[in-house]
C-alpha cells in the first residue's frame, strides 16, 4: 500500500505536492499527499496501453457482433440452408455443418450464450471467492482454518470433472451451467482475497479505523476490501476468460442447453465429420479464441495499470 | 527421513479429504435421478412390487439415509465403487482398466510442459527484450485462450489429414496389434498429437511464469553477490538463480494438476485416448451416475498423490527446506 501511495504520489508530485503544504497539519510527518485521481490514472495508464485497447477494441467488436449480427444477417441458425457440408462459398460465407445449416449464423448468435454464461459464471466464482476469502483472512483463527479446509476439498475435484457430474445429474440449462461452473472455480479468487486482507488487516489505516469504532461487517467490506480489489479485479478479468473456455468444454461435449446455439455446440456435434469438413469446426473454435484472447489482454492491461511499479514509467 | 514427518500430515489429512469426497459422491448419487433399483427394473421392463421390495432391501434402499451413507462407506472402502449398468461390469474394474491410459496421458504432458516450459522460460529472461521473450509472451497468451479442444481438433485437420504424420484416434493400432517394442513405439505414435495438445496449455504457463520468476531472482542480492565473487554469467544463472526460479513453477505444477485431469477430459474425448476422461464422457452419455461418481473419486485420488509428490518435490528443490527438517 504504502509503496503504491508514494508511487502514485511520484508520478502526480508537482500538481498535488504544493497545494498539500499550506493544507495545515498533516497527520504524519513523513507521509506523502494522497493521490488525487487514481481511478484516472488507471484509466490513463490502461489507455496508453496498445495490446489491451486491442483487446477492449476486439471484445466490444465481438459482443456488439452478437447482440445485433443475428438481425442484420437475418439467417436461422437452425434452420437448413443449404447441402450438408457446403464449403465456404458466396452463398454461405462460412459453410454449412452436417445438417445444412449456416456456420456464421450459428457463429454470431451462438456468442450470446457463450458470453452470458462466461459472464454471470465469473461473478459467481468472484463472489463466492470473495466471500470466502474474506471471511477467511479477517477472522483467522477457526474460521480461517476451517474455510481453508473447504477450499482445499473444493481444490482437489478437477474442475471441469466436477462441474460436468453437477450439469449431469441437475440439468443441462445455461442457469445451471453458470452456476456449476461458478460453484467449483472459486478456490482461486478466495485464497487471493485471503492474502490480501491477511495483509492489509493489520495495517494503520485500518487499526485506525478500529480504534475509532468501526464494526467487523464495516471493516471488511468497506475498510479493507476497496484496498484489496486491484488484483482481485485482475482476477475477475481472468475468470470470465476462463469461465468462457470452460462453458466451451461442456457444450462441446454435449452438456450445454440443447436449445441454445453455442460455439462449444457447433465445434461437438461437427466433429465426427471434422475431416471432411474443417470449416464446421474452426470457425467456431476462432471465435471462442478471439474472445478468450481479447479478455487476457484486457487483464494483462488492467494489471498493468494497477501494478504501482509499471506506472512511474 | 526428515521429510517423513510433514509428509505423514499430510497423508493423514490427504485420507480425511478424501473421506470427505466419498459422502459427497453419497450426497450426488441421493440427488441423482433414479436410484440403482428403478434403473435394474427400467432393464427388466417392470417388476412387481415384491419384487421391488426385495431388491431395495437387497441394495440397502429400504433403510435410513445415514444408515446408507454408512454401508456406502463400507463398500468403497473395501473396494466396491458401485456396479455399472451400462457397461454391465463392476466401476471398480473398469476404472483400473483405463487409468493407465490416462497416467501415461497426463505425466507425459506435464513433463513435456515443464521441460519445454522452463527451459523457454529461462532462456527468455537472459534477454528480456530478445525475440525468445516476445514469442514467449505471445504464445502464453495464445496458449491459455486456444480452447484445449479445439487445439486438439485443428491438430488432427493438420497432422493427421493435411500431413498424414500421426494416426487420428485411438492409443494402437487394432488392425495390426503389435507386440513388445513394437507395440510401444506404436502406443507412442498414438501418443504424441494428444500429449502435445495438453502439454501446449502448460507450456505457455509455466514459460511465462518462469520467465516472470527468473527475472525476479536475477536482480535479487545474492545473485549480484555471486557474479561480484566473479563466478562464471553460467555458474550463476544454472546454480544459483535457476534451483529458485523454479519453486513458482514447482507450486503451479501441483496447484494446477486437478485442471491437467479435466483438460485430459476433452483431450481424451477428441482423440479417443482409452483412459478415465473418455470413460467419464462415455458415462454422461449414458447417465451412468456410479461410473461417473466414481472417476470423480479417482481424479480427486490422483490430484491428492500429485500434490503430496509436489510437496516432497518442493523440499528437495528449496535450498531454505532441504537443510533444515521442515
Amino acid at each position: 500500500m504504502t509503496s503504491r501511495s508514494a508511487s502514485l504520489a511520484a508520478a502526480s508530485g508537482p500538481e498535488t505536492a504544493p497545494a498539500s503544504a499550506p493544507q495545515g497539519p498533516s497527520p504524519a510527518a513523513g507521509t506523502t499527499p494522497k493521490p488525487d485521481r487514481p481511478l484516472l490514472d488507471t484509466c490513463r495508464m490502461f489507455a496508453r496501453n496498445c495490446p489491451a485497447m486491442t483487446g477492449l477494441v476486439l471484445l466490444a467488436t465481438i459482443v456488439l457482433a452478437t447482440l445485433f449480427g443475428p438481425g442484420l444477417y437475418g439467417v436461422d441458425p437452425f434452420s437448413m440452408v443449404d447441402m450438408p457440408f457446403a464449403p465456404p462459398g458466396p452463398d454461405c460465407l462460412l459453410g454449412t455443418d452436417y445438417l445444412g445449416r449456416d456456420i456464421l449464423a450459428g457463429v454470431i448468435v451462438g456468442g450470446r450464450a457463450t458470453l452470458a454464461v462466461g459472464a454471470s459464471a465469473a461473478a459467481i466464482t468472484v463472489l463466492i471467492g470473495v466471500v470466502i476469502g474474506t471471511f477467511a483472512g479477517y477472522f483467522g483463527g477457526w474460521v480461517d482454518a476451517v474455510l481453508m479446509k473447504v477450499t482445499e476439498f473444493f481444490q482437489i475435484l478437477p474442475t471441469l470433472l466436477f462441474a460436468m457430474v453437477l450439469v449431469t445429474i441437475f440439468s443441462s440449462s445455461l442457469v445451471t451451467i453458470a452456476i456449476a461452473i461458478g460453484a467449483v472455480s472459486w478456490t482461486a479468487t478466495a485464497r487471493l482475497t485471503r492474502a490480501e486482507f491477511i495483509r492489509i488487516r493489520d495495517l494503520e489505516y485500518v487499526k485506525a479505523a478500529r480504534t475509532a469504532g468501526a464494526r467487523d461487517f464495516y471493516l471488511m467490506f468497506r475498510v479493507i476490501l476497496p484496498a484489496a480489489l486491484p488484483p482481485i479485479i485482475v482476477a475477475a478479468a481472468l475468470a470470465v476468460g476462463i469461465s468462457i473456455l470452460f462453458e466451451a468444454g461442456l457444450s462441446f461435449l454435449g452438456l450445454g442447453d440443447p436449445n441454445t446455439m453455442s460455439w462449444g455446440m457447433i465445434i461437438g456435434q461437427n466433429r465426427d465429420y471434422l475431416l471432411n469438413a474443417w470449416w464446421t469446426v474452426t470457425f467456431p473454435g476462432i471465435a471462442i479464441f478471439l474472445t478468450v484472447l481479447s479478455i487476457s489482454l484486457i487483464g494483462d492491461g488492467v494489471n498493468d495499470a494497477l501494478n504501482p511499479r509499471l506506472r512511474r514509467r | 527421513m526428515r521429510h517423513a514427518y510433514p509428509i505423514a500430515i499430510r497423508l493423514v489429512q490427504s485420507l480425511a479429504l478424501l473421506v470427505c469426497v466419498v459422502v459427497l459422491n453419497f450426497l450426488l448419487i441421493q440427488l441423482a435421478p433414479g436410484d440403482t433399483v428403478s434403473v435394474i427394473v427400467g432393464e427388466m421392463g417392470g417388476a412387481s412390487p415384491e419384487t421391488i421390495a426385495a431388491l431395495k432391501a437387497e441394495y440397502g434402499l429400504d433403510q435410513s439415509i445415514p444408515a446408507q451413507l454408512g454401508i456406502y462407506l463400507g463398500k468403497v472402502l473395501t473396494g466396491d465403487l458401485g456396479y455399472s449398468h451400462y457397461f454391465n461390469r463392476p466401476v471398480l474394474g473398469l476404472i483400473l482398466e483405463r487409468l493407465p491410459a490416462t497416467i501415461l496421458l497426463v505425466v507425459t504432458s506435464l513433463i513435456l510442459a515443464f521441460v519445454v516450459g522452463t527451459a523457454l522460460g529461462i532462456f527468455s529472461a537472459r534477454r528480456p527484450k530478445g525475440i525468445l521473450s516476445h514469442f514467449v509472451t505471445v504464445f502464453s497468451l495464445a496458449g491459455f485462450s486456444a480452447p484445449v479442444f479445439w487445439t486438439g481438433l485443428m491438430m488432427l485437420i493438420v497432422f493427421a489429414s493435411l500431413i498424414p504424420l500421426f494416426p487420428v484416434s485411438g492409443m494402437a493400432d487394432v488392425a495390426r496389434p503389435g507386440q513388445g517394442l513394437g507395440y510401444v513405439l506404436d502406443v507412442l505414435h498414438h501418443l504424441v498429437l494428444p500429449a502435445v495438445t495438453l502439454g501446449m496449455i502448460y507450456v505457455a504457463s509455466y514459460s511465462r511464469l518462469s520467465r516472470t520468476s527468473m527475472l525476479d531472482v536475477l536482480s535479487a542480492d545474492y545473485i549480484r553477490t555471486a557474479r561480484a565473487k566473479g563466478l562464471p554469467e553460467r555458474r550463476v544463472v544454472y546454480k544459483h538463480a535457476l534451483r529458485n526460479a523454479l519453486l513458482p513453477v514447482v507450486t503451479m505444477v501441483g496447484m494446477e494438476f486437478g485442471q491437467l485431469f479435466a483438460g485430459a477430459v476433452l483431450v481424451e474425448t477428441v482423440f479417443n485416448w482409452p483412459g478415465l476422461g473418455r470413460l467419464a464422457y462415455e458415462s454422461i452419455l449414458r447417465r451412468d451416475y456410479p461410473t461417473l461418481l466414481a472417476i470423480l473419486l479417482f481424479s480427486a485420488m490422483l490430484v491428492m498423490v500429485a500434490n503430496i509428490l509436489t510437496d516432497l518435490a518442493y523440499r528437495l528443490i528449496d535450498p531454505r527446506i532441504r537443510g533444515r527438517g521442515r
